[in-house]
């Protein structure tokens, strides 16, 4: 099975259509891989289907890189 | 034998009046690229001073008993979906019933913002199998732009005028196969229009709109409502021909078509020259489908539509 890092950076590529090697940890959704508003609710969607939990809005909001999505997960599951 | 709702004949009316995202750019912070990207809308109708919503119904609705090939006199139940009525009453289905020489009949308004249309199918649907009514008209109409606030651009770029109509027959051919209806009230601050009648008018009489939380629950909504449609109707993707959705925003249609997996060329979109058109946007894009030829007799479609309440459902019909 894949790591959840491997997991967020591919559905970071497929939602965003950024390319691998773009997706770096540090890495801002709005200011490094070219997503708008809507993109990153459309990004966060899709993290809560993959990973099957619920992220509520004042959490989403401070989604805003690679890391820190990955950072949520792991701190959300099991 | 089973009864069916066929529908005979779609009409559709736009106001002349044309505005472009290059226009809002004048007296809005925003710009054409921005708007195009977020919404897929590039123009909107607007409507001319004085023109009316029930003005707009009026030739909606004689453009479909045309195509229907019926006079005014076969008609025998009126349903209008509008959120912005000529009057608070009479409704604006008795006004266009007067405007059409109608006489006795039953005429209502259904009021349920953006999912209107199909609420008000839902409802003459009923009527129709049940023996209550043999043809009847279903009017989805709007001039949304009497309750925008033309200073926000979160709201003021979205929206357009409308109506759209449909006569439908009782038949022992399909016809309407399924009919879904939703709606949830506690999520009723993410779209309103708080002024009204309640507290005398003391409210803002202009819409406000939690953007992006209304795209999360459209999008959310759409994928369910999509297969439950198919699912009550023992049906699968595979035999839907088109997708006739509420036009609100390119973005949420695409993502709807995604998990449809329906390619774009089997959805009808409108929604870059109309905007949207609140209950006007299904009846409109069904109209213009079938006037072009897209949509052919015998063929399955799915309308859906998510609004301000928050509303939801899907009609889906073989033509």
């Amino acid at each position: 099975m894949s790591s959840v890092e491997e997991r967020v950076r591919k559905i970071v590529v497929e939602q965003l259509g950024a390319k691998e090697e773009d997706v770096t940890p540090e890495a801002s959704f709005v200011d490094d891989l070219g997503a708008d508003s809507l993109d990153t609710v459309e990004l966060v969607m899709a993290l809560e289907e993959e990973f099957e939990t619920e992220i509520p809005d004042e959490d989403a909001e401070k989604i805003t890189t690679v890391q820190q999505a990955i950072d949520y997960v792991n701190a959300h599951l099991g | 034998m089973t009864v069916y709702s066929r529908i005979l004949g779609t009409g559709g009316c736009l106001p002349e009046r044309v505005v472009t995202n290059f226009d809002l750019e004048k007296t809005l912070d925003t710009s054409n690229d921005w708007i195009v990207e977020r919404t897929g809308i590039h123009t909107r109708r607007v409507a001319a001073e004085g023109e009316t919503c029930c003005d707009l119904a009026e030739q909606a609705a004689r453009r479909a008993m045309a195509a229907a090939g019926l006079g005014p006199e076969a008609i025998d139940l009126i349903v209008v979906a509008t959120t912005t009525p000529d009057q608070i009453f009479p409704s604006t289905a008795c006004l266009l019933q007067q405007r059409l020489g109608i006489h006795g009949c039953p005429a209502f308004d259904v009021q349920a913002v953006c999912t209107g249309f199909i609420y008000a199918l839902t409802v003459a649907d009923k009527f129709v199998r049940t023996g209550s009514a043999r043809r009847a008209l279903v009017v989805g109409a709007d001039t949304t732009s009497r309750i925008l606030n033309w200073e926000d651009r979160g709201t003021a770029i979205l929206f357009g005028d409308g109506a759209g109509a449909v006569v439908i027959e009782a038949s022992s051919d399909p016809g309407i196969l399924s009919t879904k209806l939703h709606a949830d009230g506690a999520y009723k601050d993410l779209l309103q229009v708080p002024g009204g009648i309640g507290n005398g008018g003391a409210g803002a009489p202009y819409m406000e709109m939690r953007g992006n939380e209304v795209f999360r629950m459209a999008v959310t909504i759409l994928g369910r409502i999509v297969d439950e449609a198919l699912e009550a109707a023992s049906m699968t993707r595979a035999d839907l021909d088109w997708l006739v959705p509420h036009q609100a925003n390119i973005r949420i249609i695409q993502a709807t078509a995604r998990k449809l997996d329906l390619p774009m060329e089997r959805v009808v979109v409108t929604v870059g020259q109309h905007g949207n058109t609140s209950a006007a946007s299904v009846p409109l894009a069904l109209d213009v489908a079938v006037r072009d030829g897209r949509i052919q007799r015998g063929q399955t479609l799915l309308m859906e539509a998510f609004g301000g309440g928050l509303t939801w459902g899907s009609i889906l019909l073989r033509y």
